[in-house]
């Protein structure tokens, strides 16, 4: 069942569509997420989901009641919703205990205690009930303001940007965490970042904003394999869009030469096309005679992150584990592991 | 001379000078608190002598009480009404946008240009028998003198109404900027917990500001103590006007200096608490966000609503006194000509200038002494000399008059003894006591602007100075004093009109015949002559409007830096921080 409906949804002022025509679903149970660069909207989407923000047009379901439309707009305190806040703003006046149990306040005292308890528990800190917010560090404040908006137990958890203000390190483990926390409670989430590491650590669904709209909406795996949209593409993982030109007997001839897939339409023979090549489409091979030479090189740790040139200019990147190493200006070879081809109509990249 | 030798010269003067420097910056400070001193070592001497411990028993016994009784009614009176004032004023214009909102924000700071004392006499006219009000009065009900009942002013509740008309915007000032800097995330996180609007504000919004209200009524209530002008021409009796009446109606200076005392004791009190609050506040603005709450847009009936509650404390505040004032003035415009009244200006500013500009000379030099040697000692040093802000001028103006007395005499005794001459009061009859006390009274202003602005200073400017081949002389005119210039004027007029206004040091501490804008008004307004007080209180309260627009200034910056994202909703997603 559908517990998140968003349909053609648009937010916005004047002439300016902040959201424009956004539609997706979350299913019960599952973690949602939306991704796209500084200003793209997904903040202000969330926004709208909470009741922060009404909409122009198209309307929002939750749990199959109308909550926003053109001519409705539930107020946030109605909508059985949780929000965890970027700056999470907890109550600096209130104790940690008096934070989480402040949207159940109206259950008995001793039911508030068992899930105040229950919640710290979870989240890891048993024993903090009395500190005050400011007692604590960053990622307590995170964990606690998560026990703060999941204790009223709201069919629907909006996550802004929840762990942008902590350490890379303790981001990506909390964010792990958080996961398995939200699973075993049960919590249908949607969760708003830029980290693309973050979103694949956390969804099972996520989406590609671009300019208010929504490019695509799928699992993490299909908007890397599969990105329907050049922008999805070149947002999600690295990778080069190379120019080539379909051969009559169903094949794109790159610079890298001809690449075969069935994705190719038929009828198609001469149009130009662009092909996603990812660096983990390429393996370096010295005995391959598809010859390119080192032109830039990143370590990632694990791995360098190559970027080569290929014999007629044109540079696509590649990796290798980490201690084996090639020098500036040194020229490889490369074998192509493509088993499906990615195509967007020429021209596109360009914009 | 090699360079070694020349480098260990240098280091000895410079240990020299710095030894100097982190020894003479106590020392000034102690000078400074001297008034202090004085009069906190009077309670305990009290407690010392048989005669000193007598007149405290009498003291106690006849006028402690009421002075007690008195005092607390009026602090619990104005602390109350500057708190309901203040506040819905505050919450108001933060978070609601309503007609005439924007005129609102800055109005509402204009009672602080009214001294308590001027705004009090403005009201005795407006109220009085021949005032406008019962005038009206009689006129639309042919009622005569006698015929019906008038609420007196001048009584313990009009004081508490005229202090709190002049004194809520302290709390508004800060208040408001408590809501500003809450999170807009803290309100909504609450409606996402299922509190509606009102409740939010009630709360989350209301029990985060609490320290910055405490902080606002503190201030409001250490004015209302070191009040004198009010309480003495409203007749009622507290530990001001006690202290006075003990002073030059009883000639009993040990007594005056107990009073003192205790009153100084009340003052610290305030100040702790207003220290916890203010640390406190610190807490509260945690997790602040770039966002403020997008304002709340009222129209129709809860419109007008809103701007009838934010307006009566401007009209009451400000507008009714100063219009009094004006027709004062206009009335007796041949005041305005006569040498006395010129005389007066001239005195004025000759102790406004005077004491300003020592006062702001003083507190650069302190301001610097931290900065090159930021050892506890000095630090402990600038904010004992700070003390001065909330100490009421009766207090600093006995604990200055006792120790200059008794070294003048010291000082008639051996130049008669040694010259045959006899120099007069140098100390305490002249006006070098009085720029004494101002500036111990004004010190802490001064301190705090130019600490500021010299705190946005960083030692990186200086060491890039340094490197880019400046020596320190250059350092400081043409990093220093250019950065700093504003600060330093500001600080000027702060203690420039701070002084023009200050009346109840001025009047103990002035030399004989010597009179000044603030005292004259006070004596006429004393002699029942109300409207010719008009002429130098309006040109205290023009003076006063300085600072206001200094302040309506600095709050315009702030609002604005932080209603940026919200004025236009597209802008808010540009600006949202970029992410590392």
């Amino acid at each position: 069942m559908n517990l998140l409906k968003l349909d053609q949804v648009d937010v916005g002022f004047g002439k300016s569509s902040i959201v424009d025509d956004v539609s997706f679903t979350l299913a019960e149970g599952e973690i949602g997420c939306l991704l796209g660069p500084s200003g793209c909207g997904k903040t202000t989407l969330l926004r709208s989901i909470a009741g922060f923000e009404p909409v122009r047009r198209g309307s929002i379901e939750i749990n199959s009641r109308l909550v926003s439309s053109p001519a409705q707009l539930i107020p946030p305190e109605k909508r059985d919703v949780g929000m965890v806040f970027q700056d999470f703003a907890l109550f600096p006046h209130l104790t940690v205990a008096d934070n989480i149990s402040f949207g159940i306040r109206n259950d008995s005292s001793s039911e508030q205690i068992q899930r105040v308890n229950q919640l710290l528990q979870h989240v890891g800190l048993a024993g903090y009930g009395n500190r005050y917010p400011h007692q604590l560090s960053g990622g307590q404040q995170q964990r606690i303001a998560l026990a703060r908006a999941l204790a009223p137990r709201p069919r629907v958890l909006l996550l802004d940007e929840p762990f942008s203000s902590l350490d890379a390190d303790l981001r990506e483990s909390l964010a792990t965490e958080v996961r398995g926390l939200l699973k075993s409670e049960g919590i249908t989430a949607l969760l708003v970042t830029h980290d693309q590491q973050e979103a694949f650590a956390m969804a099972d669904k996520a989406g590609v904003m671009y300019h208010g709209r929504m490019l695509q909406w799928d699992t993490p795996y299909e908007l890397y394999h599969e990105p329907t949209h050049h922008l999805v593409a070149n947002f999600i993982g690295h990778g080069v869009l190379l120019r080539g030109t379909i051969t009559a007997d169903q094949k794109v001839f790159t610079p890298l030469g001809l690449l075969h897939g069935d994705e190719v339409p038929d009828n198609s023979a001469g149009e130009l096309v662009d092909v996603l090549v990812r660096p983990d489409d390429i393996i370096i091979d010295e005995a391959s005679e598809r010859r390119a030479v080192i032109v830039g090189k990143g370590f990632r740790g694990a791995h360098y992150l190559y970027t080569v040139a290929l014999v007629d200019g044109t540079q696509i990147y590649c990796m290798s584990p980490s201690h084996h190493q090639y020098s500036m200006g040194s020229e490889i070879g490369l074998r192509l592991n493509i088993d499906h081809l990615v195509l967007f109509p020429a021209g596109f990249c360009e914009t | 001379m090699t360079t070694a030798t020349r480098r260990h010269q240098l280091s000895i003067s410079g240990q020299a000078i710095s030894l100097l420097r982190s020894y003479s910056l106590p020392f000034v400070a102690t000078v400074i608190c001297l008034p202090l001193i004085v009069v906190a070592a009077a309670f305990f001497l009290g407690l010392l002598g048989a005669e000193q411990r007598e007149t405290l028993a009498h003291l106690w016994h006849f006028v402690i009480g009421e002075y007690i009784w008195h005092t607390l009614v009026l602090m619990i009176g104005v602390g109350l009404l500057v708190t309901m004032m203040g506040v819905s004023a505050a919450w108001l214009t933060t978070v609601c946008d309503f007609k005439g909102v924007s005129w609102l924000r800055w109005s509402l700071l204009l009672p602080l240009a009214m001294p308590a004392y001027i705004t009090a006499y403005t009201y005795s006219g407006m109220l009085s028998f021949e005032g406008p009000v019962q005038g009206l009065l009689r006129e639309l009900t042919g009622w005569q003198f006698g015929d019906y009942f008038f609420p007196d002013i001048r009584s313990l509740t009009g004081a508490i109404l005229v202090l709190s008309f002049v004194l809520f915007p302290y709390v508004y000032l800060i208040t408001r900027a408590a809501f500003i800097e809450q999170s807009r995330a803290a309100i909504e996180a609450a409606r996402t917990l299922g509190l509606s609007p009102t409740q939010s504000f009630w709360r989350v919004a209301l029990p985060m500001a609490r320290p910055a209200i405490a902080t606002g009524v503190t201030l409001a209530l250490m004015e209302t103590l070191a009040d004198y002008g009010t309480v003495q021409y409203f007749g009622i009796t507290t530990f001001t006007t006690g202290i006075f009446r003990t002073w030059y109606g009883m000639n009993d200076q040990i007594g005056a200096l107990q009073l003192a005392s205790i009153l100084l004791s009340a003052v610290v009190v305030l100040m702790v608490i207003e220290r916890i609050s203010r640390r406190q506040s610190q807490y509260h603005s945690a997790g602040r966000s770039k966002h403020s709450v997008r304002p709340f847009k009222l129209t129709g009936f809860r419109a007008a609503l809103a701007f009838v509650a934010c307006f009566i404390p401007v009209l009451l505040g400000f507008i009714l006194p100063a219009l009094q004032l004006l027709t004062w003035s206009f009335e007796r415009l041949h005041v305005w000509l006569q040498p006395e009244f010129i005389a007066l200006i001239r005195n004025s500013l000759i102790l406004a200038i005077g004491a300003s500009i020592i006062t702001v000379l003083v507190a650069l030099w302190l301001c610097y002494g931290k900065r090159r040697i930021p050892t506890p000692l000095t630090r402990a040093s600038i904010n004992f000399a700070s003390l001065g802000y909330a100490i009421p001028g009766v207090v600093i103006a006995v604990g200055v008059i006792v120790p200059f007395a008794w070294l003048d005499n010291k000082l008639i005794y051996f130049s008669e003894r040694f010259f045959d001459i006899n120099p007069g009061l140098l100390l305490s009859g002249t006006i070098f006591a009085l720029l004494f006390a101002y500036l111990v009274r004004f010190l802490s202003v001064s301190i705090q602007t130019i600490d500021s602005g010299l705190s946005q200073i960083s030692r990186a400017m200086d060491e890039s100075g340094e490197i880019l081949g400046l020596n320190s002389q250059q350092i400081l005119s043409r990093i220093h004093f250019p950065l700093l210039k504003t600060s330093l004027l500001t600080a000027t007029i702060l203690v420039f009109v701070d002084v023009l206004k200050e009346l109840p040091a001025t009047l103990i501490l002035r030399p004989f015949n010597f009179n000044t804008l603030a005292v004259r008004a006070y004596e006429l307004a004393g002699d029942e002559r109300l409207a010719e007080a008009g002429p130098a209180a309006l040109m205290i309260v023009l003076a006063g409007l300085i600072p206001v627009i200094f302040l309506s200034r600095a709050m315009q910056a702030r609002h604005n830096r932080n209603n940026q994202a919200v004025v236009t909703p597209k802008a808010e997603e540009i600006y949202e921080p970029v992410k590392a």
